[in-house]
């Protein structure tokens, strides 16, 4: 077999794994969501099919594809059709450049990547491919030609522009200390750092989670759906398999997203306080370090720590799944007005400023020549957090969530008020 | 081929006029200009079928982009004409009307109906009776504010509290189905009394939920009142100054957010409410989060009244019912052995009892206002006249003011605030 047929072969089943381990994921985590909210609602949640109700996803499955597709009359068909296409996709081939594991050795040479591409503009792709997901929610809404819809749309479409910004930005912050918008070395500047991201720039992963969460349109900013007020919002007129692609497509961004938070924040794949799992392709060699002298320390991979590995990076994804499921049973929602001043007023403000924070921070250690290391790391994880308690301050005082017409502080914590002896008595 | 043709009955088409051409109907019945074809608003059709709307209401709104330029409520899709029913039925008939009206706390309906005719008929119910209606009605109080804290609750987006509410709602559906036999269509009280002696135990059983209530309380104000998505989303949201709510006709939890300590059980006292020690909560500002503050404080302070009524309970021993036979059924193994007792049940049942001619108004404190029960009697079995004054149906005609100028999703907020049941609405 010649090098093609190797690397053909190799990339097919990688690829079928994670399509249909993706899949698979999706489907697990719509019964996870409703088993956890059943768990803090004091209630079961569905356990009839299957134990634990594990089969639950395959009769929704099943269900959703025997329902008529209904059609509105007025409906713009192809783009109708195309919305839960176009929803569904991008958060699908976003998992393409995520490394999920330490790479596998295979015989004496071969060595697995593993991860679908390892494509030199990583984050890029990323961010391109993510705002194609706004177009399947404005299409669809559009195109159901129903006043519902369209306000849903209407409200995607700003709210996932909107928070665009912001959640760029914070990945900025992460490509100034990765120096590199590749995944796989953003995980390996983690390793040598000895610090996951999440703590030298802790703001920016605060503000890559807010956006996160207003780009996959989950609670609290389910604006483009708000089943209380705009009924289904975008999918309202949606049935049968169509409606399912639309919450596949959200549980699939979910689950790409908190991919992204797991690699970009917290390490990827990377087993904590072990150095041993450590590996880098650096100039076509395995390394998983240096030495003092500047030579590359050769990487010693094993099947089983590509195994370990791959665990790890399941249980820190799986875990921001969880946040999501847990947010979304806990609080209520904004208000459009509210997101959007948020958006706009808060989040990009801080970003920016933020920004240019990590920015001197990093030229300053740089012309001290403190080395990229431990040292470094302290120093911008104590600026971050100085940061970071500033930005909780300002979320804190009521500025964004005051209402549209009243002035919120002086009655942000109100006590309740009791008037005895009313005036009859 | 010949055309097949079919001809239509255009006249018997409400939506369509002689002409075979649609009829369009006004929008409101009143002198607001129509909507101008040319402007850039949307008209928006929310309801009759609309997850927060709370049963069968349908509101037209005017949206400029999101923002509401008027909102005109529509109603009628639940009328069920009990008004009119209850003149074909006898005095204790109608009480199977009443908690078919407000269904999230039939009991103050049952009670509010017969103490009205009571007060008709002159009659003094007994004390064990007042004790058992004051229980009743402080407990439906709390279930119907429940159930709008859950709603409520869920209308702003925050589901889970909606189950804790209704896991205590469930308590309380227990305690009517005991003492009862159901849950929701109760018809607990008759013409001088109950329909029955409490069951064993029952009184018991309404001390439990109310030592378990406050735990559920504290937990959805942790939810909700220290939450400040909640808090963006209610203050400064629907504001309605005390004057304005006034001249509105509000009452209840409504008309004293804004501020106006008006409480029937205060003002007009009956059943001895002035000898109870609790305290009506009155908002500062009137808006959606004093509606929130006086609901959940409400809550409570029935509480207190019902700890205090079972503490009374057990000194007042004797008949539930007044001892006077033209009014009470006699009991079972009378109405066997006694012929006297016999011919009692015999005409109660048949024929019903006689009210003397007469008119009453008589208002009590439900949980979303001041509810009024007029009857006017002839003097027969029947009532001539059966009317009842709606607390949420005065407190519906505020929501076009309430949302002037507001957004969509306050639209939810607001409807959802001033807790409305379309039961008694459209009666």
């Amino acid at each position: 077999m010649n090098e093609q047929t190797l690397f053909l072969i190799e990339k097919s089943i990688i690829v079928l794994a994670i399509f249909g381990g993706v899949m698979l994921v999706v489907a697990l985590t719509t019964l996870v969501e409703r088993r956890v909210a059943g768990f803090m609602q004091d209630r079961y949640g569905p356990n009839r099919v299957g134990p634990f109700g594990i089969l639950q996803p395959a009769a929704d499955g099943l269900k959703n594809f025997l329902k008529e597709e209904t059609m509105p009359a007025a409906a713009a068909q192809p783009y109708f059709w195309m919305g839960p296409v176009i929803s569904l996709a991008p958060a699908l081939v976003t998992f393409a450049v995520v490394p999920f594991a330490a790479p596998l050795p295979i015989g004496e040479s071969y060595v697995v990547q593993m991860i679908v591409a390892d494509v030199p503009i990583g984050i890029l792709y990323i961010l391109a491919l993510s705002s194609l997901g706004v177009f399947g929610v404005v299409l669809g809404g559009w195109a159901s030609n129903n006043k519902f819809s369209f306000l849903g749309a209407l409200r995607a479409s700003a709210q996932m522009v909107s928070y665009e910004v912001p959640l760029g930005l914070a990945v900025v912050v992460v490509l100034m200390l990765a120096g590199n918008v590749t995944l796989t070395e953003m995980v390996w500047q983690q390793q040598q750092l000895n610090f996951w991201f999440a703590f030298p720039i802790s703001l920016a992963f605060i503000l890559f989670v807010i956006s996160a969460f207003a780009e996959t349109g989950r609670m609290p900013f389910d604006m483009p759906e708000a089943e209380s007020e705009l009924v289904g919002g975008f999918h309202t007129e949606y049935s049968g398999m169509k409606y399912a692609m639309y919450p596949m497509g959200e549980y699939a961004h979910m689950i790409t997203s908190s991919a992204l938070m797991a690699t970009l924040f917290f390490g990827g794949w990377d087993i904590p306080f072990w150095t041993g799992d450590d590996a880098f392709l650096f100039q076509g060699e395995w390394i998983r370090g240096f030495a003092e002298n500047g030579a590359p320390i050769a990487a010693e991979l094993a099947w089983w720590k590509t195994l370990f590995t791959f665990v790890t990076f399941a249980v820190k994804t799986y875990f921001f799944v969880i946040v999501y499921i847990w947010v979304r049973w806990t609080v209520p929602r904004f208000r459009y007005d509210q997101i959007m001043q948020l958006g706009w007023k808060v989040m990009l403000p801080v970003s920016l400023a933020y920004l240019m924070v990590v920015a001197a921070t990093i030229l300053a250690l740089d012309q001290l020549g403190v080395a990229y290391g431990f040292t470094f790391g302290l120093v911008l994880t104590v600026v971050s957090a100085i940061c970071t308690g500033l930005f909780l301050l300002v979320l804190d005082r009521g500025r964004t969530l005051s209402g549209a017409a009243f002035e919120a502080h002086e009655r942000f914590h109100s006590e309740r008020k009791a008037l005895s002896g009313a005036s009859g008595d | 081929m010949a055309q097949k043709t079919v001809e239509f009955t255009l006249g018997r088409n409400p939506e369509m006029g002689m002409d075979g051409r649609p009829v369009m109907g006004p929008l409101a019945p009143i002198d607001l200009p129509e909507p101008d074809i040319e402007s850039d608003n949307m008209l928006l059709n929310i309801g009759p079928q609309h997850p927060a709307t709370h049963g069968v209401l349908r509101l037209i709104c005017e949206l400029d982009g999101e923002t509401i330029v008027r909102c005109i409520p529509h109603i009628g899709y639940l009328h069920s004409s009990f008004e009119k029913l209850g003149e074909y039925r006898t005095w204790n008939q109608v009480v199977t009307l009443t908690d078919r009206m407000d269904y999230l706390a039939p009991l103050i309906y049952n009670c509010a109906y017969v103490m009205s005719v009571e007060a008709m008929m002159g009659i003094e119910v007994t004390e064990r009776c007042k004790l058992t209606r004051v229980i009743m009605m402080e407990m439906d109080r709390i279930f119907g504010h429940l159930l709008w804290l859950g709603t409520f609750a869920m209308d702003v987006g925050a589901f889970t509290p909606f189950l804790y509410t209704f896991e205590e709602r469930e308590k309380i559906y227990t305690l009517h189905e005991s003492y009862t036999g159901a849950r929701i269509t109760t018809s607990a009280t008759r013409v001088g009394g109950m329909m029955s002696e409490m069951p064993e135990g029952w009184d018991q059983g309404v001390r439990d939920f109310c030592n378990g209530l406050p735990r559920t309380l504290d937990e959805c104000d942790t939810l909700l009142n220290e939450n400040g998505l909640l808090l963006g989303r209610t203050q400064g949201i629907g504001v309605i100054s005390g004057e304005d709510a006034l001249n509105y006709g509000l009452t209840g939890p409504n008309l004293r957010g804004s501020g106006v300590p008006y409480d029937v059980r205060k003002d007009q006292p009956y059943y001895d409410y002035e000898s109870y020690d609790f305290e009506i909560p009155v908002g500062e500002y009137g808006d959606c989060h004093d509606r929130y503050l006086v609901r959940t404080e409400e809550m409570r302070q029935s509480l207190r009244i019902l700890h205090q009524a079972l503490d009374r309970l057990p000194k007042a021993e004797g008949p539930m019912d007044v001892p006077d036979p033209r009014i009470s059924l006699p009991a079972k193994t009378d109405a066997m052995n006694d012929m006297e007792s016999m011919i009692h049940h015999f005409k109660l049942v048949t024929d019903g009892i006689h009210a003397p001619a007469g008119e009453s108004y008589f208002p009590v404190e439900a949980s979303k206002g001041e509810l009024g029960m007029y009857v006017v009697s002839d003097g027969g079995t029947k009532p001539v006249r059966w009317r009842v004054r709606p607390p949420s149906f005065v407190n519906l005609a505020a929501l076009p003011k309430l949302l002037e100028g507001h957004l969509l999703a306050d639209l939810i907020t607001i409807n959802a605030s001033i807790d409305i049941v379309l039961g008694e609405i459209d009666r």
